[in-house]
Parts: structure tokens; sequence; C-alpha cells
């Protein structure tokens, strides 16, 4: 769902993250459009994670400036609220590369934690809920379906009373981005949401965030090394190396720019003429794979 | 038999007031894996507020059952809010600026915590203990039976009966907090993960304020129970009742619910069997001795979940 009139709900400008003397990110500047998929790529060690760190609030970039806007017009800067906050107010949601769902409840509960500040208003912060008013019921009864409408899109409602640490590998990765969901944000950032699954998972998963994205208001920022998911359905690809940006443009654009393709295959300076060859033999590859 | 009845009436009531203190630590160590070594002292505030209250009030054991009654929940609402509020604020002062620090910080924090309540209380209220007439009087004669000794009567006192079925009524409603609120389900996960916790937008500083303040008022009920009880309290009524509920929290299993109202109830039932069959004086070193086998055997105690590394 590409619009031709691209606004822009996330913008990151000039974002700077030292630890130390480590300087993770550094000067880092791109833009994220409304109801697009835009995916962060790079080799190890580039800095995807620590840009989705600073963007949910986990760390405060040493430099730089990170906006999110809604489509009513409302702007967040990111890098001054507390990480709850984010949360709360900007609507930004995230899954992380190793999975932290609540082990210890059951897949249903996962939800509707995800539900809490909303069902805590509705409960009068839980004194007319403890009272058993009539309006927090409705709000709790609103907040099952929703969690249940995930739960059918992800395929888990048989196990809705099932502790979330039982679920398969698989099964529990679904369940964090339908937890992410059920928080309605307006922006969610996916850490690799395609690690450890087999390759029918994954064409599964390309679904289901093409679903997300064309259901719902919302725009998504992936970081992912399975080339099949991000050329599948990215709208805009940002390449990182070494915590600075080398490429930003369509996924097209992106496959053939010869900064990437040394990136990623580590081609010398010197070795300049080379690179041609190795950027037809790469866009081909990749372009298999997609 | 007779006896061993009227002891476990006796131990019942006695595990009733610890399991409701040992809520407060459980709870506490559950969501910032620490022990609010303050707690004790937080219920000896509770009791001391109450005591304050029945003396403002005016309340003896001379008014109407219905009167003493409501006089009685107002008396438990002010030591309640009086509990939750100093509660609240030690964890504002002493405890939230130590997180993120090593472990030992906050808990030698809630030491000098412990202490500084003590001697506020001291200073402020003087260190003689201050006593009341019987408030709740009466009961139940529930066996009687003629012995070589005289005549034994097995007894349930009107106090006894509140103590229990206020604690019952106290667990059921937290026990619904617990696991079928928002709040309840925000508290778990807090306890679980709280950065995860966070990034769904859940004020986690707001949740553990939340924590302290529902662990103080129960062990303000607590206070006030024990006050009642006894007819009796000070300023250090906080210090062996703390770590009796303490015991208590960790023999049932830290961090679980059920099993500070368990290990309550054994502690109790431990003391006022010790007391009975053997001697008075060594009560204390028996329901220790009780922790040390528990621990020895079962170090995550009755009811606790094993200990799982996290990753």
């Amino acid at each position: 769902m590409a619009t031709a009139n691209k606004t822009p709900v996330l913008t990151v400008e000039h974002v700077t993250m030292r630890f130390g003397g480590l300087t993770a990110v550094s000067d880092l500047s791109f833009e994220a459009n409304r109801n697009e998929i835009t995916a962060l790529i790079g080799p190890n060690g580039a800095g995807k994670t620590t840009v989705f760190n600073c963007i949910t609030g986990f760390y405060k970039p040493t430099e730089g400036k990170i906006a999110l806007r809604h489509a009513d017009g409302s702007e967040f800067l990111l890098e001054r609220m507390d990480d709850f906050r984010i949360a709360q107010h900007a609507k930004v949601a995230r899954t992380f590369q190793n999975i932290r769902l609540f082990s210890g409840m059951t897949v249903l509960e996962n939800l509707m934690v995800a539900q809490h500040n909303k069902l805590m208003v509705a409960s009068g912060y839980t004194v007319a809920g403890v009272l058993g008013s009539s309006h927090y019921r409705r709000a709790e009864k609103d907040a099952i379906e929703l969690a249940k409408a995930w739960l059918e899109k992800v395929r888990l409602i048989d196990r809705a009373d099932d502790p979330a640490g039982d679920l398969p590998y698989g099964d529990q990765r679904r369940l964090e981005i339908a937890r992410a969901m059920c928080t309605e944000p307006r922006l969610l950032c996916l850490d690799e949401p395609a690690a450890g699954l087999n390759p029918r998972e994954s064409e599964e998963l390309n679904k289901l965030l093409r679903a997300i994205r064309s259901e719902n208001d919302v725009s998504i920022l992936l970081i992912e090394h399975d080339m099949s998911v991000v050329m599948g359905i990215s709208d805009h690809i940002v390449v990182l190396d070494y915590g600075q940006k080398i490429s930003d443009g369509t996924p097209h654009h992106v496959k053939s720019d010869p900064a990437v393709i040394r990136a990623y295959l580590g081609v010398d300076e010197e070795e300049e003429e080379k690179d041609a060859l190795a950027a037809k033999a790469v866009a081909e590859a990749v372009g298999d794979q997609a | 038999m007779e006896y061993f009845l009227q002891q476990l009436i006796n131990g019942i009531t006695l595990g009733s007031i610890y399991g409701l203190i040992a809520i407060g630590y459980t709870m506490v160590y559950g969501i910032i894996g620490m022990i609010n070594f303050a707690h004790g002292d937080v219920f000896m505030v509770g009791s001391v507020a109450a005591f304050l209250v029945v003396l403002g009030i005016g309340l003896t054991g001379g008014s109407g059952i219905l009167m003493i009654l409501l006089a009685l929940v107002l008396v438990a609402a002010v030591a309640m809010v009086v509990a939750a509020a100093y509660n609240w604020t030690i964890e504002r002062l002493a405890y939230k600026p130590l997180r993120g620090s090593f472990r030992l910080a906050p808990l030698i924090s809630a030491i000098g915590m412990s202490i500084v309540l003590q001697e506020f209380v001291r200073v402020n209220q003087e260190g003689r203990p201050k006593p009341v007439q019987p408030i709740v009087t009466g009961g139940y004669e529930i066996m009687r039976r003629a012995t070589e000794a005289g005549e034994f009567i097995v007894r349930l006192t009107n106090m006894q009966i509140l103590i229990i079925v206020s604690t019952l009524i106290l667990m059921a409603v937290f026990t619904i907090l617990i696991q079928k609120t928002s709040l309840g389900r925000a508290q778990r996960a807090c306890e679980q993960d709280q950065k995860m916790a966070a990034l769904l937008g859940i004020d986690v500083d707001r949740t553990i304020s939340i924590t302290f303040i529902m662990g103080a008022a129960l062990a303000a009920f607590a206070g006030l129970m024990f006050f009642l009880y006894y007819g009796v309290t000070d300023f250090f009524v906080g210090f062996l009742a703390g770590i009796k509920a303490f015991t208590a929290a960790v023999l049932g299993g830290i961090g679980s619910l059920p099993g500070a109202m368990l290990g309550g109830l054994v502690i109790g039932l431990i003391e006022t069997m010790w007391s009975a069959y053997f001697t008075v004086e060594y009560k204390d070193v028996a329901a220790f001795t009780v922790l040390i086998i528990v621990l020895i055997f079962m170090p995550q105690g009755l009811l606790g979940k094993p200990e799982v590394e996290k990753v």
C-alpha cells in the first residue's frame, strides 16, 4: 500500500551514539514513511539494534534528534522521552532478536498486559475495577476481544491459556508480534523477526507483515538478515555499515548500489575495478532469492 | 486433645498476622528483588497509628458491637493510609535512587530505614509500651472437659474470629487483584521483565510504588490486629514480628503469594505448638530451626519456583 504522497512517520536526524570510546552509530539520518515497511540492513555490528534501542528509549542518543509524527499531526521527540512514555504516548512497539515474552504468564495474559494503560484508565486505576464497574467490565471484554482477534491472525487461538514459555520457537515469534500490535502502535519495530524460522515460516511471516501493514494504521521498521524477507516486503531500505548509512532507497536501488556490495563482500578500495563484476553477481544472487 | 485444639486456634490467629506481613516482603522481593528490611517497622508504624486513632476517638470495649466494628474500619483505614504513605516515601527516598546500583545497596539502605522508623517513633511517642483496654471482647466456648486440674475450656474469642475472617477476606481480595486485574498483570509483568514491561507502556516506577503501598496497607492491618489481640504496642514490635514474617515469606518460597500465606500459618503454628508442649523460651529458636531445615532440603521454599538463571 505504498501511497503516492509519502509522509515521514519517523525522522532520524544526525543521530550519534557513543559507548565510551566506541561509536556505534555515527551521524545517522533517515526517514521511514507512513504505512510503509522500511528495512534497516547491514553486516553484523553495523549498529542496527543500537538504532532500535535509541528509537524505543533503551538508550538516549549522544547527539541528534528522533522525531515521530502521528497522522493527526502530533509530534514526539523520542530522544527526550522515558521508555514507557514512548510506548504509551508516541505509540512505538518493538520485538526482540532474542524473544522477550512473559514466559510465566499465559498467551492471552501476554496480550492483555500490552493493553494495560487503557485498562488502567477504564478501571479508574483499579478502584472501580475491583468494585466491578460496568464500564471497566466492558473495557476488559473489548481488550480480550482484541487479544483474541490477534491470536486468530497469528494462529495461536488454541493455545490462549497455555504459558507463553511452552510455545515452540516460531509461535513465540508470532506471539511477540501480536503482543506488540495489541499496544495499537503507530510504529512497529521488528528486530530480526525471521531469525531462526524455516523458509515456510518466513514466507508466512511475510504474509503476516504485509497484512498488518495494509489492515492497520501502522508503519513498520524492520531489521533483518533474511534477504528473502527484506527484498520481498520492504518498500524502502536503509543500509548501515560501521554505524554509518551507506545506502538508502528502494530495494531495487539498494541491490545494485556498489557501496552495499562492498560492505557485504568486503572488497578493498583498490579493487574498485572488480566492483562492477561483483555487483552484477550479487545483484543476481539476491534477485534470485527475492 | 482439647489443649491441642486450643493451641491450633491460637496458632492460626498468630499465623494470620504473620501471613499478612509476609505478603509485603514477598511482593517487594518479587518485583524488585530486594528484602525491604524496614517492612517490619512499617507494620509497627501501622500498629502505633492504630493505637493513636483508638485513643483519639476514645474507643473502648463498652460501646455497642456495631459501633466498635464501624470504628475499627475507620481505624484500619487511617492506619493503612499512614503506613502506606510511610512505605511509599521510604521507597522514593531510600530505594529508588539506588535502583541499578549493586544488590546490597538498597538492602543496607533498608536496614537504615528500619532504624530510622524505630527511633522516630521512639522519640515521637516515647519508648514505653502503649496498652489499651480490650476492645473486642467475648467469645465462644467450643469444648469443655473436666480434668484433675479443674475444667479445661477451649475458647474461640471474637477477636480471633475477627482476625481470621478479615485475613481470609483480605487475602481473597488480594489474590483477585493480582490474578485478575490489569494492575496485577502489570505487577507480574514487571516481576518477570521490567524493561519489556516498560516497552509495552507500563510505568514501572509507579507499579513498584503501588506494590509498596499494597504491602504496607496489609502490614498496617496486621499491626492493628496485633495491637488489638495483645492489647499493647510500642516502637519495637516491628522487629520480631518483621523477622518472623520474613522467615514465613522465605519458608513459603519468597516471591510466591500463596507461599507467604502458608509460611505465615506454619510459623504461627510451630511457635504456639512449641510453646504449648515444650518451653516458651525456645519458641523463636524452634521457628528458625524449621526455616533452616526447610532451606537445606528445599532451598526454593515450600511453594516457591526453583531458581532459574535468567539468560
